[in-house]
């Protein structure tokens, strides 16, 4: 249990120090810009409880929007994700399962799973992110440019680092 | 109580998520100066651009309302200006002459209607009762005769121009000194030429002789210009040709008359007519 906490804790600070110092500075103009902190809360166990979890992704984008001096925008956009995270959940994973699976990894939950998972949580959290950021239907055509390209970005990198840090499934 | 409570916990992902959606909703629009902004930029947008197309259709209903208030303005206006003043000062021109007593007066008047394309010509000018002008007046202008003052109001009088079939005026040609009548109409509608009639056949006539008032009747002195012969049209079995006469007043220009009172008008006719009387 506490390996779990202290891993958590790690890989929290490690994202957010990446996001705020590194990938702040990265980007092709402002077309894309990844946002790599959300595999935080993609990695949380299956077992943390919705209040842990929500509360959780509101601090984590809260966290983010310091750095990025945007407040709400990316604890909103988090909050999102974390709704659409347990929703996928119920609907792709079976409850009995937790015991073998207790993290949404990629070693764990093979690519297929894992590469759905990341893809339609990335793209709530980032229509939300950059809808929230616009705050305008005035320029769609450069919001959903925005849209794509940062999505796409932001699972690439997510999905190399999964790789790096692989896993095979322990048993 | 317990049924909420079990309707919570169901759903407790949704209600989590409406909590702390709301709670980054309100942090982002509140600490955001752009995004507060934007709330309420797209209110007022949305605000004003509603306004401007009510305003538009207001600005239909009220265009009789807004017609009406810029044509009693234009009215306003139009009274202000000097034009709309009646000019009620009366240039008469009379000659003190001890040894010859004068015949004829001249009042000079401002044409302000005129027309020269219909059959039948009238003039209006500003001048009437008031400046003793009466009916059957001579009118002529710097170059040459006009008509005869058909009616008189207080402050107008309309003539009856040369340019009407109505119009007879007593003419001759200075050359030879044969006299006919000037008339306009009977085939001719051009507003630069007039017919002289009833001049004999054995009158020699040829372009460029001038055509005068005769002084015969009581409208006009005698010799005032009227136009120059530009040709003559003969008429098949009748002894008398029409002679094209080029008149010297260009009607559709005019701008000032002068009205002729002849003092002994009165005195010629009456005499006149009682010599017709006699016979």
């Amino acid at each position: 249990m506490s390996r779990i906490i202290i891993t958590n804790l790690i890989r929290f600070v490690a994202l957010i120090f990446i996001q705020a110092f590194l990938l702040k500075n990265i980007g092709y103009y402002s077309l894309a810009t990844p946002f790599i902190y959300i595999l935080f809360i993609l990695l949380l166990p299956f077992e943390t409880p919705n209040w842990l979890l929500f509360t959780l992704a509101f601090l984590t984008g809260l966290t983010v929007d310091a750095f990025y001096d945007t407040a709400g925008i990316n604890a909103a956009a988090c909050t999102v994700l974390a709704f659409v995270r347990t929703i996928f959940i119920n609907i792709t994973v079976q409850r009995q399962g937790f015991e073998n699976e207790p993290e949404p990894k990629l070693g764990i939950m093979g690519f297929r799973w894992f590469f759905f998972y990341t893809i339609v949580l990335t793209l709530f959290h980032h229509l939300t992110l950059i809808f929230l950021e616009a705050f305008s239907f005035s320029e769609l055509k450069y919001i959903l440019i925005r849209f794509i390209l940062c999505s796409a970005f932001t699972v690439f990198l997510i999905l190399i680092s999964e790789f790096i840090f692989f896993r095979k499934k322990e048993r | 109580m317990r049924n909420l409570w079990l309707l919570l916990s169901k759903y407790n992902a949704f209600f989590l998520f409406i909590i702390f959606f709301a709670i980054s909703i309100t942090l982002l629009v509140r600490n955001n100066s752009f995004q507060r902004s934007g709330v309420l930029n797209s209110s007022n947008q949305f605000i004003g651009e509603a306004y401007s197309r009510i305003n538009k259709f207001q600005s239909y209903l009220n265009l009789a309302k807004v017609n009406d208030s810029l044509a009693a303005e234009n009215a306003r206006l139009r009274n202000q200006m000097k034009n709309s003043f009646f000019d009620d000062s009366i240039e008469q021109k009379t000659v003190k002459d001890t040894v010859a007593r004068q015949q004829y007066v001249y009042i000079v008047a401002r044409v302000v209607n005129n027309s020269v394309h219909q059959k039948d010509n009238y003039l209006t000018i500003n001048r009437g009762k008031r400046h003793g002008i009466t009916k059957g007046m001579g009118v002529i202008s710097s170059s040459g005769i006009v008509g005869i003052v058909k009616d008189v109001s207080n402050n107008f009088a309309t003539i009856t121009s040369l340019l009407n079939n109505d119009t007879k005026i007593s003419a001759s040609i200075s050359e030879s000194h044969a006299f006919g009548s000037l008339v306009w109409g009977e085939g001719n509608y051009n507003p630069q030429t007039a017919l002289l009639q009833d001049i004999p056949n054995h009158i020699i006539i040829k372009r460029g002789q001038h055509v005068i008032t005769s002084g015969y009747s009581t409208l006009f002195p005698a010799n005032l210009q009227i136009g120059t012969i530009i040709g003559v049209r003969n008429k098949g079995g009748e002894s008398f040709p029409d002679i094209v006469v080029k008149l010297n007043t260009d009607f559709s220009t005019l701008q000032y008359v002068y009205v002729i009172r002849n003092v002994f008008a009165l005195e010629k006719e009456s005499i006149e007519a009682h010599s017709k009387n006699n016979e």
